[in-house]
């Protein structure tokens, strides 16, 4: 299996220390081979984060913690405010889950999420998640390459987008019982297919080697890791390619606050406040936030700025 | 006025400036608690931002109870004026507090993005001048100032209607979405100022 190689935050950044050690003690005690090779991947960054550990103060990235990752969310189906999604959200059924992959493809299918896990497995990808709210998470994904699921349905040539659909369950999503107040259902967004077929680009089934928890977008959600975080649709029910730009939730409520593409980019402000810099969840204190300058495409510029060349990022922004 | 201080002083000892201490005291009660948790670590990942709105929504609910005096007293009957200058220092206080996490927590006194801030972005903006017509009503909110300023310290008061306004806009236009709680915020805000349009026949109205 080749490996995708992508500019990932520094090892300090990755483990924090408690789980560091517990896993560290579960490999020790764990006779079984099975648990230890599930562990692994983990175990090889513990080791890079013990190293830095060391250092004996805090490193200037350090890791989002599960917990940070899990309490502080936008999932505006549970409710506006980001404590909202971990709160309101234990009436979410996320299992069984179908996903239906159809539109201009040779081989549409729908897949149980169970099957879509086994056919097309679990990587680690540890992305920076840039929020369009100017703050930011580094975030152990697992998942697979949206490109690997394309691949598999055999896009007709004619195909130029994939429109993504999230789920309308109001009984169990308080947010969508709002009414006219808040965006509309199902909340949807697009990528272009060669953004979608970007090797980056994955739809992640779990966090921190954990299923997907409801308030991060159970059972499975996309990651774009140089947009901003809202182009990452939540609890994906339909995949669809297409030959024109599908509609995005926020685009279509607010076309000059929030673009279609969403390409993180210092440069470009939002209107009503600065991209130049972001704050980093978890880290400073109540008197004073920790901030750094964000970058363009979120750092990964060198993977994907070939995909916008000759583009006005102002305009398409 | 005099008779009633006397009256209420004898009842329970305080004297009203006294009484108005210990009310502006209580209500720093949210702040204190803010700050205890935010220092405990029970306010989420986000102490920061949690202070910034928690304290922003104080100062406009103070600011709508200070609001609420006048109409209470002259059509309900309810005279709560002694309880007015410590709602509207409360509103001042809250709102300092908001801009110190805006401006020092969360921009780190980066000048070149609050001046654009307060140069682009028309929400900051209506927050800004909220700010700047609470400050001078704070500061001449002293005995002192009261009486140098005299007659005109009635109309420099009224000011405070047109930062209720404000605020109403600031904190509507604030959120990706819209929210209800500023909507209400605002058409609380409508309906107190409304009350000051009518007019009681016996009361001729000076310019």
């Amino acid at each position: 299996m080749t490996v995708y190689r992508y500019p990932r935050p520094a090892p300090s950044e990755i483990t924090p220390r408690h789980l560091f050690l517990s896993r560290r003690k579960m490999i020790a005690s764990a006779a079984m081979g099975v648990v230890a090779a599930g562990v692994s991947p983990y175990s090889a960054l513990a080791a890079e984060a013990g190293q830095i550990d060391g250092r004996g103060w805090p490193a200037p990235d350090k890791p989002t913690s599960l917990n940070d990752i899990t309490h502080y969310n936008n999932f505006y189906e549970f409710g506006t405010d980001k404590s909202d999604p971990e709160a309101l959200s234990g009436d979410f059924v996320s299992r069984p889950w179908r996903v239906q992959v159809d539109g201009l493809v040779d081989h549409p299918k729908v897949w149980d999420i169970d099957e879509l896990i086994r056919q097309f497995g679990q990587q680690d990808r540890l992305y920076r998640m840039r929020c369009v709210e100017a703050w930011s998470m580094v975030i152990p994904w697992n998942g697979f390459e949206l490109g690997a699921l394309l691949r598999a349905v055999s896009p007709k040539s004619e195909a130029r987008y994939v429109a993504f659909t999230s789920v309308v369950r109001p009984e169990q999503m308080p947010g969508q019982r709002g009414g006219a107040f808040s965006l509309t259902w199902p909340y949807t967004e697009g990528l272009r297919l060669d953004e979608a077929m970007h090797p980056l680009t994955i739809l992640a089934t779990g966090v921190y080697g954990q299923t997907m928890p409801a308030q991060n977008g159970a059972p499975v959600r996309l990651v774009v890791p140089w947009k901003y975080g809202f182009k990452g649709i939540k609890s994906i029910t339909r995949i669809t390619l297409t030959d024109r730009q599908p509609p995005a939730s926020w685009n279509v409520m607010a076309p000059n606050e929030y673009g279609f593409y969403a390409n993180v980019n210092p440069a470009v402000d939002h209107p009503r406040w600065s991209q130049a810099s972001e704050q980093i969840i978890g880290q400073g204190s109540l008197f004073y936030t920790a901030r750094k300058p964000t970058q363009l495409f979120n750092g990964y510029a060198e993977q994907v700025s070939g995909l916008y060349k000759g583009m006005d990022l102002n305009k398409d922004f | 006025m005099s008779g009633r201080s006397v009256s209420s002083r004898q009842k329970n000892g305080f004297t009203p400036v006294k009484r108005q201490v210990l009310l502006y005291l209580f209500f720093l009660a949210p702040f204190v608690f803010d700050l205890t948790a935010g220092v405990m670590g029970n306010l989420g990942p986000d102490p920061a931002h949690y202070c910034l709105h928690d304290f922003g929504r104080y100062a406009i609910r103070f600011l709508l109870l200070s609001l609420a005096i006048t109409p209470l007293k002259r059509f309900a009957g309810v005279d709560l004026m002694l309880w007015r200058r410590p709602l509207g220092l409360l509103a001042f206080t809250y709102a300092a507090l908001h801009i110190f996490f805006y401006v020092v927590v969360i921009r780190h006194v980066d000048t070149h993005v609050l001046w654009r801030d307060v140069t682009t972005r028309p929400f900051l903006i209506f927050g800004l001048l909220t700010f700047l017509i609470l400050l001078p009503l704070a500061l001449t909110s002293t005995r002192k100032t009261i009486k140098a300023l005299g007659r005109w310290w009635r109309p420099l008061h009224r000011l405070v209607y047109g930062a209720a306004i404000l605020a109403s806009i600031h904190y509507m236009i604030a959120f990706k979405t819209w929210h209800v709680q500023p909507f209400v915020y605002a058409a609380l805000v409508c309906i107190f100022l409304s009350f000051r349009l009518i007019r009681k026949g016996r009361t001729p109205r000076r310019a």
